[in-house]
């Protein structure tokens, strides 16, 4: 482990990444203190304010305030993009693991049934998802999952094709061991690396499904301060105040290069071989 | 010690056949026959080494005798009883009592799993004992092949190769197999590892009587640790004889060619016995008659035509050649 910290304080993108989406997450937590006004706190004094000492990233039509929209709009995003990458994760981790160890026709069955979830055009698909069951947290992280989890399951696979004719894995059959067990216990801790690549590069996909969803009005209904409706309702006001789609464009930008930039850095870091190199104890003497 | 004369594990007309599968039906079109009818017996406290060149099948008939490759065809007993008909329950009491440890120490075992999970992994499979039981059994299996029991929480990618081998070895000991299939052992080692290993090898068989199935292409090795040697060529044995016997005359023209071209110690001696053809046939069109005619400095007509059968010989050596 000593080895480790400051190999991994070297990458610019994982330091970089990690920092950002750090930050959008303790905004998201801490909503109620960093807001400086009520989501739905109108100021008609100040209405189309640009930023001032009193709303610090300016005012819409109604004198509600950017800055504490964006906060607690950061919430939605990340509640939605962590719903849906956890799920999206579970789910195609184990289609893959599955599909992956045991080949043939079951290999066969779940990578076709993938295949027809990822013929879909998934923006398409999840308006549908949301048209039909109505909007609210689960359903817009329901309509981002039905395509996520193929990723996880193409990568998850194909990983597990390489994993499964290591020695190690011939050896726990050798043993005796259970497919259970040699899947759980043997090919996936090796197979984490990828996963959690993926899942922070999801977090900054689902967070922009998620906005994409709301642009089109098709996210939670307007009282909410999602990110892509407060982008969509900017965009009325373009010529008089064009802080309002420009500042919430550029945060879901922010936040989504901070993600991709921290599953970038992950990915270099993330080798197993990296894990406690040189440690304390380590044996030299043959 | 002398090995004990009941055979342990007997095995008749093994066979390994992998399917050429072409076009789009995805048609049998041929086969790789890499094992093709082997039979030979393992004794208790026995170590038979199987030898040849790559490709010959060596590995494939551990494999297939791990449970690890579909055989094909043909029988394997152990301890009197047939493997074939094994239920799951069988199978599993099966895997107990025969181990394997591969060649390669570095990808067999798990990078992300600490040494004394390694070990404990059978003794978990298999619910033998507490868990405190399982413990002191991996401590004790530690410090019978040589490694430190306070090394028991570092990650295998933390030892030296021939470590790793040890690691290996604890594993395959961990539920007192009677045989131990060991796959090319050693060749992934530096020399002076090897040779520690190999006594390691030679310790744990006589201290608790377990026979190896060795497999290698290394003949110094093979004369340190075997008993008897089983040549294999072209996914055949052709020729299986005690140790002494064979390396002192081979009787087969392929053991002997496999013995000259064996690096001597002796600068001066010239290679007097070769091949009239360097190139090993493929495993998928195999010669007729006898696999070896086609190399063989010694070649009739009969070669061509009929296969020999391995059959005994005065000095107890069984031989598969026509000529010889």
């Amino acid at each position: 482990m000593t080895m480790r910290m400051p190999k991994a304080f070297t990458n610019v993108s994982l330091v970089v990444g990690a920092l950002i989406s750090l930050t959008i997450i303790l905004l998201a937590i801490f909503a109620p203190f960093v807001a400086t006004h009520g989501i739905e706190q109108m100021d008609m004094r100040n209405r189309f304010d640009g930023p001032t000492l009193e709303h610090i990233l300016g005012t819409d039509n109604f004198g509600r305030d950017l800055w504490s929209r964006l906060v607690f709009g950061a919430r939605i995003s990340l509640t939605i993009a962590v719903i849906a990458v956890a799920v999206s994760a579970a789910i195609g981790t184990v289609v893959g693991l599955v599909a992956g160890y045991f080949g043939g026709w079951v290999d066969q069955v779940l990578m076709r049934i993938t295949d027809i979830f990822l013929g879909f055009p998934a923006i398409v698909l999840a308006l549908a998802i949301v048209a039909v069951l109505g909007p609210g947290i689960t359903n817009v992280a329901l309509a981002i999952i039905v395509v996520a989890w193929t990723e996880y399951a193409r990568v998850v696979r194909s990983t597990t094709l390489v994993l499964r004719e290591q020695n190690y894995v011939q050896a726990a059959k050798a043993l005796g061991a259970s497919p259970m067990r040699i899947i759980f216990r043997e090919i996936l801790p090796n197979a984490l690396g990828p996963i959690i690549v993926l899942a922070s590069l999801g977090l900054g996909t689902a967070i922009i499904s998620e906005s994409a969803l709301s642009f089109l009005g098709f996210g939670l209904p307007p009282p909410a301060p999602t990110w892509g409706w407060t982008l969509a309702y900017g965009t009325r006001f373009m010529r008089d105040a064009p802080w309002l789609s420009i500042i919430s464009g550029a945060t879901i930008m922010v936040t989504v290069l901070g993600f991709n930039l921290l599953g970038d850095g992950l990915r270099d870091v993330l080798d197993p071989r990296q894990l406690s190199r040189g440690g304390g104890k380590s044996a030299k003497a043959k | 010690m002398q090995p004990d004369r009941t055979p342990l594990l007997s095995v008749e007309n093994l066979e390994v056949h992998f399917p050429i599968r072409a076009g789009v039906l995805q048609r049998q079109v041929g086969a790789v026959k890499a094992v093709d009818g082997v039979s030979f017996s393992l004794n208790r406290g026995e170590t038979l080494s199987l030898v040849g060149e790559s490709g010959c099948g060596k590995s494939t008939t551990g494999l297939a005798l791990m449970g690890l490759v579909k055989p094909t065809g043909g029988r394997v007993q152990f301890d009197g009883q047939e493997i074939r008909g094994f239920n799951r329950a069988a199978l599993k009491s099966y895997r107990r009592r025969m181990q394997i440890v591969f060649q390669d120490p570095f990808s067999s075992l798990n990078p992300r799993q600490r040494v004394k999970d390694i070990i404990r992994a059978p003794l978990d499979i298999h619910n033998v004992g507490t868990s405190a039981e399982r413990d002191a059994r991996v401590a004790e299996l530690m410090e019978r092949v040589g490694l430190r029991p306070d090394q028991a929480d570092n990650f295998a990618h933390q030892f030296s190769g021939g470590q790793r081998q040890r690691i290996g070895i604890a594993r395959a000991l961990a539920l007192n197999p009677d045989v131990i299939v060991c796959d090319e052992p050693v060749s992934a080692l530096d020399v002076s590892v090897q040779a520690q290993i190999l006594n390691l090898l030679s310790d744990l068989q006589r201290d608790l009587g377990v026979s190896y199935l060795a497999i290698s292409h290394d003949l110094g090795v093979v004369e340190f640790i075997s008993h008897r040697v089983a040549v294999m060529y072209l996914g055949k044995i052709v020729e299986i004889a005690p140790k002494a016997a064979i390396f002192a005359a081979p009787g087969h023209p392929y053991t002997e060619l496999l013995m000259r071209s064996a690096p001597s110690r002796d600068p001066r001696k010239r290679h007097s016995f070769s091949a009239s053809n360097d190139d090993i046939p493929s495993a998928t069109k195999k010669p007729s008659g006898c696999p070896f005619h086609t190399r063989c400095p010694l070649v009739t007509a009969v070669c061509k035509t009929t296969e020999p059968a391995l059959t005994a010989r005065d000095d107890g050596r069984l031989v598969a050649c026509h000529n010889r």
